[in-house]
């Protein structure tokens, strides 16, 4: 036994002589993780967040939120002598006095569009692989509601510098709390201490997003974890890979190697971002005043979808009783986004019952195979992508030569119409690739070559398909819709009848597929 | 599909294949170089950065194609930073791929539900603390709890009310009175009345005492725009008209969608258009919306001259400027 | 990431412009002269004028009309003032190309002198406001970076944007940006208020005030990349766009590398 050895081993004889750690560990480090690089893009999103602490952290130290009033005397001269706030000047200073100060706040900002930007790619794979079924759907809704909190944590963070484009999403913000039918203008009065912009507001929410989000935030990715630790990673479908196993590398070493790996990978990605390309120049925005707003004011990306909602909605105001309900702000700001997210938040719960699915499904779906959900994820997409278009309109309309009038009419008629555009094209395509499937498994695999037959036809030869691959392409589950009787045995109709029968038509059409290759089939082929 | 169909069989999963640095010792130890080169530039980068942060000056510039003029100290401190963290990870995961065990592993499942047994004990204990607490018999004890849990959740929520003070009509007036003197924005100067040609405009807020501080929160509410044109060029009603002067016709800055500054003002459409959600209003027409959410023309100030012929505001706004709220009455 | 500054609304005239601006810095030094040298005599003034006519009459009568009364597709051009004329035809976008929404900027047609002609034949027929001298164009002495960047974020940047790129309007117009532009031409667009943009009065932007605004324009054009590529400055949305393709582009090009088994 070498000295090394001796100590790690009186070392842990002391911690599990008072923590019974072994036996914990020993059953840990053999745990499996399947790999797959979508299974990453969740890691990207934990790993950003390590990285805002870290940065968000450095921040902190130089940080004044405050509204006080200060004449800016620093080093960037266009500034000089102006009246702003400690807030805004300090964040100057960050990034001209402080060393590698620039550099952490641009890291800072550009790890939180990562952040949010893996969450959304991360929930999409999710949804579209079906990982949400059961037993994950407390995941799935912990998972909806870390990228809510990541959209207003994200939204505050831009709000901080009290720059001229903070101060306007500000000025926006305080405009949908104020549009609040009834307790608006006085929930807006609280949360800005007065009148708009007041000096209470930075401070305020500086409060939440250094502590109390994050802190929400830690709570909920650790619950997060321990679920995804407790009920094992789902793993793609494949030869030897069933619903009752986990193939892949045991956490110690590969999977510790790798995944601690892909940190520094994120951080140095994030990092080279921070270097290379400048994000929220918040010295050429100038402190904020309002009375002054530049062309093209923006949220970031995350927001973008809302702001574009916000300006494609009709001109709508109710005026009743000397009372004012501002639907131009509600239905867009709050109405609409609400919707989608509980939508969201309840899809597992929504689709187990269009299939009456209570089984646990630990094997992925290809998503050509669910082409209902498949459809609909496409449709919500598309859904986001054409409102984020309009939110950025104005910088769309002067790059490409365009009218902003003509981008909001085509996002005011697209939002309604291409969607479910885009659900019947993806659900077609799905069905199309389950045909090519079925083609693939019965036919074999087209080579190019040509052969003449002795006939003097020219046919093309067919390889057969490897048996993983056959297995692949077939091994999915193909459920037929749910039977719910209308009548009862003695032919009296039950109750509920309507829920049941919009059941039994949600349930058809999300059964809809083409039948898949069996054994049979192939014999079949084999005999002629 | 039912049982009867005989499905595609599962071949199981492929016999492993080793990689060559399993059965090269030369591929390995190449491998294991590979690793060390990779950790090696990690350790580059972090000396990039140091050097960075010691000897280049702050106001150090330096050209690179496609970032242009950079500054060198921002860029190489970030660099430095970048390769030091990403040649770890790269290192890291080389290693793991390359040398360690690369056989995959399989465990089972097992079903999450409790055995009955275990559901049954459960169900037993909770009922069994349940009775020896009395939950069931203390009716009493339920009711009063349940009211002081309901009513302690109210403390908090009374113990924000000082975040702010009760809006009154603060959303309702202005720092605009009968006789104040428009002054630019900035600048505080007076404007008379040809000060502005036919197509000007003037960024304008009310007069205030020397030396007094202008609140950010009045300006919000206050930022009025001037614009000059043709008297024939209006069309408005007589009310309307005689808000205006000499065709200068004064409009509230704040947007009356969300707030944002509506200062963008096309002179030969004579539309303002607001940057943010691109509500668009027509100034001939008393600022009427014609394009974008807005549902709300901006409020007019109206305006006149004082006996030395400066601009002032013939009387307050007639109505509450900016965002609309609940209060508003029309 | 530079590029897609480029790539904004003037890429096809992205050459010109730089054709334009060798020949604008010729025509800063020759005004330079004219201003500084001796005042021009009457004579010379009456056969500048007479040869702005010339080339009015050949060039411009067509659509602003024999007398500058202008006609159903273009305004009347008594009064405009020689710095209206300098702005139009200096910066190219007098006489148009094409009637489209906007006017653009290209290379101009006529040379700096024959600018000047016309100028002083368009002023010697109604006074308007004059092409500013190089004496009072002097920003750097008379200007302050600091109230110009206030000016600029009040007056100009609701439609030029924060750092002065330009931005959209209303129906397909735009502001166009300011970067590159010469001192003199940003004085006469604020004095004339040409096409879509309003005027700015001398007594609400006082003289020294609209110097101000140049010398932040000039800093702003000048000022080097402080925190890396800019990004076109316009804002979040090119910072999204990045974040999608470059950010989340490398991240997820590692893990499929990542997750690949190595041979």
């Amino acid at each position: 036994m070498t000295a090394s050895e001796r100590i790690a081993g009186t070392v842990a004889n002391y911690v599990d002589e008072r923590t019974g750690a072994a036996k914990w560990m020993k059953k840990n480090l053999n745990k499996v993780f399947p790999d797959h690089w979508s299974f990453l893009l969740g890691e990207i999103a934990l790993y950003s967040f390590v990285i805002l602490l870290l940065s968000g952290t450095f921040l902190t130290f130089w940080f004044d939120p405050s509204q006080r009033e200060v004449i800016y005397d620093g080093s960037y001269a266009p500034l000089k002598g102006l009246e702003m706030s400690a807030a805004y000047a300090s964040t100057l200073d960050i990034s001209f006095e402080i060393r590698g100060g620039l550099l952490m706040r641009q890291i800072h900002h550009w790890a939180a569009l990562i952040f949010m930007a893996a969450i959304v790619v991360h929930l999409m794979r999710v949804y579209f692989t079906g990982a949400f079924r059961k037993p994950r759907e407390f995941n799935w809704i912990i998972g909806v509601g870390l990228l809510t909190l990541g959209i207003v944590e994200g939204f505050l963070g831009y709000s901080l510098p009290d720059d001229l484009l903070s101060g306007t999403g500000i000025r926006i913000a305080e405009a949908i709390i104020q549009a609040l039918p009834v307790v608006g203008s006085y929930l807006a009065f609280f949360a800005f201490g007065g009148a708009f912009p007041g000096e209470a507001f930075i401070p305020r929410i500086y409060t939440v997003h250094v502590l109390l989000l994050p802190g929400a935030f830690l709570a909920l990715i650790t619950v997060h974890l321990m679920l995804v630790w407790y009920q094992k990673h789902t793993q793609y479908p494949g030869p030897g890979r069933t619903n009752n196993n986990v193939v892949g590398y045991p956490l110690f070493p590969v999977y510790m190697a790798k995944a601690g790996g892909f940190f520094f990978i994120v951080f140095g990605v994030t990092a080279f971002l921070g270097a290379v390309a400048s994000i929220n120049p918040i010295w050429l925005y100038g402190p904020y005043t309002p009375g002054q707003i530049s062309a093209g004011s923006q949220p970031d990306w995350y927001m973008g979808w809302l702001d574009g909602l916000v300006r494609m909605a009709p001109p709508l105001e109710t005026y009743i009783f000397g009372r004012t309900i501002s639907w131009n702000i509600l239905i867009p700001g709050l109405i609409v986004p609400g919707i989608l997210f509980t939508g969201m938040a309840l899809y597992p719960f929504i689709e187990s019952w269009m299939t009456g699915d209570k089984r646990e499904h630990h094997l992925l779906d290809r998503p050509r195979n669910a082409p209902n959900r498949t459809a609909l994820g496409v449709m919500s997409l598309t859904f986001m992508l054409v409102a984020l278009i309009n939110g950025g309109n104005d910088i769309i309309a002067i790059t490409f030569d365009l009218s902003i009038n003509q981008i909001m009419w085509f996002s005011r008629i697209g939002i309604i119409v291409l969607p479910p555009l885009a659900f019947v094209i993806t659900k077609r395509l799905c069905l199309s690739l389950q045909r090519a499937d079925r083609d693939l498994v019965l036919h074999g695999r087209e080579t190019g070559r040509l052969v003449m037959m002795p006939h003097g036809e020219f046919v093309e030869v067919h390889e057969p398909i490897s048996p993983e691959k056959a297995w692949l392409l077939t091994q999915h589950e193909q459920n037929p819709p749910l039977a719910l009787e209308e009548n009862d045995l003695h032919g009296v109709r039950r109750p509920g009848v309507l829920k049941n029968k919009l059941r039994a038509r949600l349930s058809k059409a999300h059964a809809v597929s083409i039948p898949k290759a069996t054994a049979d089939d192939l014999k079949e082929i084999e005999h002629h | 599909m039912s049982n009867e169909i005989e499905a595609i069989r599962d071949p199981g999963l492929p016999a492993h294949v080793h990689r060559r640095a399993d059965t090269d010792p030369k591929a390995a130890a190449k491998a294991e170089r590979q690793v060390a080169i990779l950790f090696l530039l990690s350790a580059l980068g972090t000396l990039t950065l140091i050097g960075a942060y010691f000897f280049i000056p702050q106001d150090a510039f330096i050209f690179f194609p496609v970032l242009g003029d950079t500054n060198a100290h921002q860029l190489f401190l970030g660099l430095g930073m970048a390769a030091s963290l990403f040649f770890i990870g790269m290192g890291a995961i080389h290693w793991a791929k390359t040398l360690m065990p690369d056989e995959e592993v399989i465990i089972q499942r097992h079903e999450f539900r409790s055995e009955d047994e275990d559901r049954a004990d459960l169900i037993a204990t909770a009922k069994a603390g349940a009775a020896a607490a009395g939950l069931g018999r203390r009716s009493l004890i339920k009711r009063s709890l349940g009211l002081s849990l309901g009513l302690v959740g109210i403390s908090p929520l009374i113990l924000l009310r000082d975040l702010g003070p009760l809006p009154g009509d603060e959303l309702k007036k202005t720092s605009w009175k009968a006789g104040t003197r428009l002054v630019t924005d900035p600048g505080d100067r007076p404007i008379r009345a040809d000060d502005l040609e036919v197509g000007a405009v003037a960024q304008t807020l009310p007069q205030i005492g020397e030396g007094v501080h202008r609140k950010l929160s009045d300006i919000g509410k206050d930022a009025v725009l001037l614009i000059r044109l043709r008297p024939e060029e209006f069309n408005l009603d007589a009310e309307r008209l005689s808000w205006t002067h000499e065709g200068i016709i004064a409009f509230s800055k704040i947007c009356s969608h969300m707030g944002c500054a509506v200062a963008l003002y096309e002179q030969q459409t004579k539309h303002l258009l607001c940057p943010c959600h691109q509500s668009t209003f027509d100034v001939t027409r008393a600022a009427k919306v014609i394009f974008g959410p807005s549902a709300r023309p901006l409020p007019q100030l109206a305006i006149t001259v004082d006996s030395e012929g400066y601009l002032i505001a013939k009387q307050p706004f007639s109505e509450p400027v900016g965002p609309s709220f609940w209060e508003r009455s029309s | 990431m530079k590029r897609l500054s480029q790539f904004r609304r003037h890429r096809i005239v992205a050459p010109l412009l730089l054709v334009l601006a060798l020949l604008s810095i010729g025509t800063t030094f020759s005004m330079a002269g004219a201003a500084t040298g001796a005042p021009i005599t009457a004579a010379e003034r009456s056969a500048l004028i007479e040869e702005g006519e010339r080339i009015f009459l050949k060039g411009c009568s067509s659509c602003h009309g024999i007398n500058l009364e202008g006609s159903a597709i273009a305004p009347a051009l008594l009064g405009v003032g020689a710095a209206s004329v300098d702005f139009q035809v200096a910066t190219g976008r007098m006489p148009v190309a094409d009637m489209s929404v906007q006017i653009a900027r290209k290379k101009p047609v006529y040379n700096e002198k024959q600018v000047e002609a016309l100028a002083a034949y368009v002023a010697s027929l109604a006074p308007g406001p004059e092409v500013p001298g190089e004496s009072h164009l002097n920003y750097e002495r008379d200007g302050s970076t600091a109230e110009g960047g206030e000016l600029f974020r009040t007056n100009c940047a609701m439609c030029h944007n924060f750092a002065g790129q330009g931005g959209a309007l209303s129906q397909g117009k735009y502001a166009p940006t300011v970067m590159g532009v010469l001192p003199r031409h940003i004085y006469e667009a604020m004095v004339t208020g040409p096409q879509s943009m309003p005027v700015f009065s001398d007594k609400t932007i006082t003289p020294e005030e609209k110097l101000s605004i140049i010398k932040w324009i000039k800093a702003a054009e000048a000022e080097p990349q402080l925190g890396g590529a800019s990004l076109g400055r316009v804002g979040p949305v090119t910072e999204g766009l990045l974040v999608w393709t470059l950010g989340l582009g490398l991240l997820v090009g590692v893990a499929v590398w990542l997750a690949m088994k190595a041979r």
